[in-house]
């Protein structure tokens, strides 16, 4: 069975050849993308997919480059039962010799079995849940992009640096809320210097939270710390008000979004909130990856995760072109990934192929908007956090 | 606990009761006169809450800026609004299953919640997200050591009483009360007395839906935020509320509030694991309720309902 992805293009390098009657034609190899084409994320899976397809195309257009490359999409439409269907229609496809493949992290997870059943090694290009590659020690699975651990690190270093000494934590008790509130805490406890006085478990689509916010007032923190996303965000934030709780309000990627500030209004001013990636403009090969892309013209931006799925893809061809259309090769190349350079900064796998140095943003919210913490006006002391030292 | 914070738990909890409250008389009032169950009540709340602010940015537009007129305006016409919406909802849906299965109407009225909670989300402009709702109402407060007392929620919690008092003066004092406890009681003979029963189960609808308007805007004013989802769980408190209170009473529906809104903070302040369970806890005591008393707290008399 071995031979048969060798045969098989070995076959089609003879068709083609024939075909094209030119006798340099390179074999071609196929690669997989997977990401959410359809539903609510749509805009984020078909930015990934064009950038992967970025990356395909400008290898293709190397007159250096060994292979052409084809790229094959499948949607799954960030659903997990779609996920492991089409996850499995690439993974037994054994032409196709890797994938960037995943946005969403309820997809990312479900597959990993299935990769590694298959043998089939993949980068993930966009999910953040620990688990994909934490959970188990799959040699197949990668990441190119940071997980809440990452963004929970950055979060208590800067809650730490800026003076404050307590925190009362408020998380939903979805996965995602509550892998928020372990990892935050973690953080804080490393450090050291900030004490947790109280953690409240929400429910995601609770209305009143008086009673918890009563209850956090009496302990009096410095900073509030919020692990859920954007709706019960604004409701926290707005009923702290009510019951005039001054501390500063410190929030995930998951109210990075501009409905928080719609829903808001002038009382978003302050917030903090942090996300993995960063705008393509501030990445090491943002300046890049841009003009490529816009030469491409594609309907879509490339959205937050397109870099990290350009860079995922390269990654790919990178190493095929390296070892060779050969799965197995591919992941023994993958193993040893140490300060690779790539268009979103170096990327080193640790031994469960997560990358160690992800680039995480810092926002606050400044005048209405969501502006990265070091260009802001509260780095720079201008203005001042509630209970900012 | 200091006295501060007891006070701040308790003006926490009557607002939260007071809005409870509203939603439950308005299941009870149902009851009473049709002996339905009417599971859109909660999303006519919400529809209340997005015309009371769709009237608020109109006005804006129009160039007014005088809180108390924006308020007297967008409570009169979310009122009347939801009252035209509760009507017509009893005359082209509950009224027609009147000789069906009592199943058909609850099943009938949860799609139709199902319905307008969507309408909202899809139709409002960026329904989906949370919108602001403007602070109206003075936003002065005192600082009692820990206890804020804010100058809105006092006006609020007076304005429900208010309503509630004035509901209560309506069925008791009124000839249209009186209508309607007959109808409730007995609709035969109130039938052979003369009384138009259709418009009396209209009224009495546009009443309930005034008061779920009511709430709405109470709800935003209150939390200064509405969504397309406020009335799915308040529609879901407001009737174990009335069920506990004895469905049927408008006492029962208001303590049914005030009591769910009490076990919700006791939930969260003197339970020592997370908060994560207060509504674990409140339902949970709900159903033990049911189970010692399963006509409500307040019984109904054979012959009375209302």
């Amino acid at each position: 069975m071995s031979t048969t992805p060798k045969f098989a293009a070995l076959i089609a390098a003879l068709v083609l050849g024939v075909a094209s009657g030119a006798a340099d034609a390179k074999d071609k190899v196929k690669v997989g993308f997977i990401g959410p084409l359809t539903g609510g994320v749509s805009v984020n899976g078909i930015g990934g997919r064009n950038s992967a397809d970025l990356a395909v195309r400008l290898r293709n257009a190397d007159p250096k480059s060994k292979y052409e490359y084809e790229m094959v999409v499948l949607d799954d439409e960030c659903k997990p039962n779609v996920a492991v269907q089409v996850a499995t229609k690439m993974a037994a496809d054994k032409d196709i010799i890797a994938g960037a493949t995943h946005y969403c992290s309820v997809t990312a997870i479900a597959t990993v079995d299935t990769y590694h059943k298959f043998n089939f090694p993949v980068i993930v290009w966009g999910a953040v849940l620990p688990d994909i590659t934490y959970r188990n020690k799959y040699e197949e699975v990668h990441r190119v992009n940071g997980t809440m651990i990452n963004q929970n690190d950055a979060n208590a270093e800067l809650i730490s640096k800026l003076g404050y000494k307590t925190v009362a934590v408020i998380h939903d008790t979805t996965d995602y809320g509550k892998g928020h509130n372990e990892y935050f805490s973690k953080a804080l406890a490393k450090i050291g210097k900030v004490n947790i006085v109280g953690t409240f478990g929400v429910t995601a689509d609770q209305q009143d939270f008086t009673a918890e916010l009563t209850k956090i007032k009496a302990l009096n923190p410095d900073v509030i710390y919020f692990g859920g996303l954007t709706p019960i965000g604004v409701r926290i934030r707005s009923q702290m008000d009510k019951l005039g709780i001054k501390a500063a309000f410190d929030g995930t990627s998951g109210i990075v979004s501009d409905a928080y500030i719609q829903g808001l209004g002038p009382l978003a001013e302050g917030t903090l909130a942090f996300r993995e990636g960063a705008p393509a403009e501030k990445l090491p090969g943002g300046k890049f990856f841009m003009e490529k892309y816009n030469a491409q013209k594609y309907d879509n931006p490339p959205e937050a995760y397109g870099p990290f799925a350009y860079a995922a893809m390269d990654m790919i061809l990178d190493t095929i072109e390296k070892v060779g259309p050969d799965r197995k090769k591919v992941i023994a190349d993958l193993a040893n990934v140490k300060d690779r350079d790539s268009i979103v900064g170096k990327i080193t796998f640790d031994d469960h192929g997560q990358n160690t140095v992800p680039v995480i943003t810092k926002y606050v919210v400044q005048d209405g908007k969501f502006v990265e913490w070091d260009d802001s006006d509260y780095a720079s002391g201008k203005r001042k956090l509630p209970g900012q030292k | 606990m200091d006295a501060g914070l007891l006070a701040q738990y308790v003006m926490n909890g009557l607002m939260l009761g007071m809005m409870y409250a509203l939603v439950a008389v308005g299941f009870t009032l149902f009851f009473g006169v049709l002996d339905v169950i009417k599971f859109s009540h909660g999303d006519v709340l919400t529809v209340g809450a997005f015309a009371a602010l769709a009237t608020y940015v109109g006005l804006r537009m129009l160039g007014l800026n005088s809180n108390w007129l924006d308020l007297v305006v967008i409570l009169v016409v979310a009122t009347l609004a939801m009252a035209f919406l509760g009507m017509a909802i009893a005359r082209y849906l509950v009224m027609p299953l009147r000789s069906a299965p009592a199943l058909n109407t609850l099943l009938i009225t949860l799609m139709l919640g199902t319905v307008l909670r969507e309408s909202v989300r899809l139709f409002y402009p960026q329904g989906a997200n949370p919108k602001p709702f403007p602070a109206l109402l003075p936003r002065a407060s005192i600082d009692l050591g820990t206890f804020n007392l804010r100058l809105d929620n006092v006006l609020m919690l007076t304005a429900g009483v208010l309503v509630i008092v004035g509901i209560q003066y309506l069925l008791n004092r009124t000839k249209l009360g009186l209508a309607i406890r007959a109808v409730a009681q007995d609709e035969e003979t109130a039938r052979t007395m003369g009384i138009n029963f259709t418009a009396i189960v209209l009224a009495t609808f546009a009443l309930g839906s005034g008061l779920a308007a009511f709430a709405g805007v109470m709800n935003g004013l209150y939390y200064n935020e509405i969504n397309f989802g406020i009335g799915l769980y308040l529609g879901v408190v407001g009737f174990s509320a009335a069920i506990i209170g004895g469905l049927g009473s408008i006492y029962g529906a208001i303590l049914g509030g005030f009591l769910f809104a009490a076990l919700q903070t006791i939930g969260t302040v003197m339970l020592p694991f997370a908060s994560a369970y207060k509504d674990v806890f409140a339902f949970a005591v709900v159903i033990a309720i049911m189970a010692w008393r399963p006509t409500g707290l307040i019984r109904e008399k054979i012959s009375e309902r209302v």
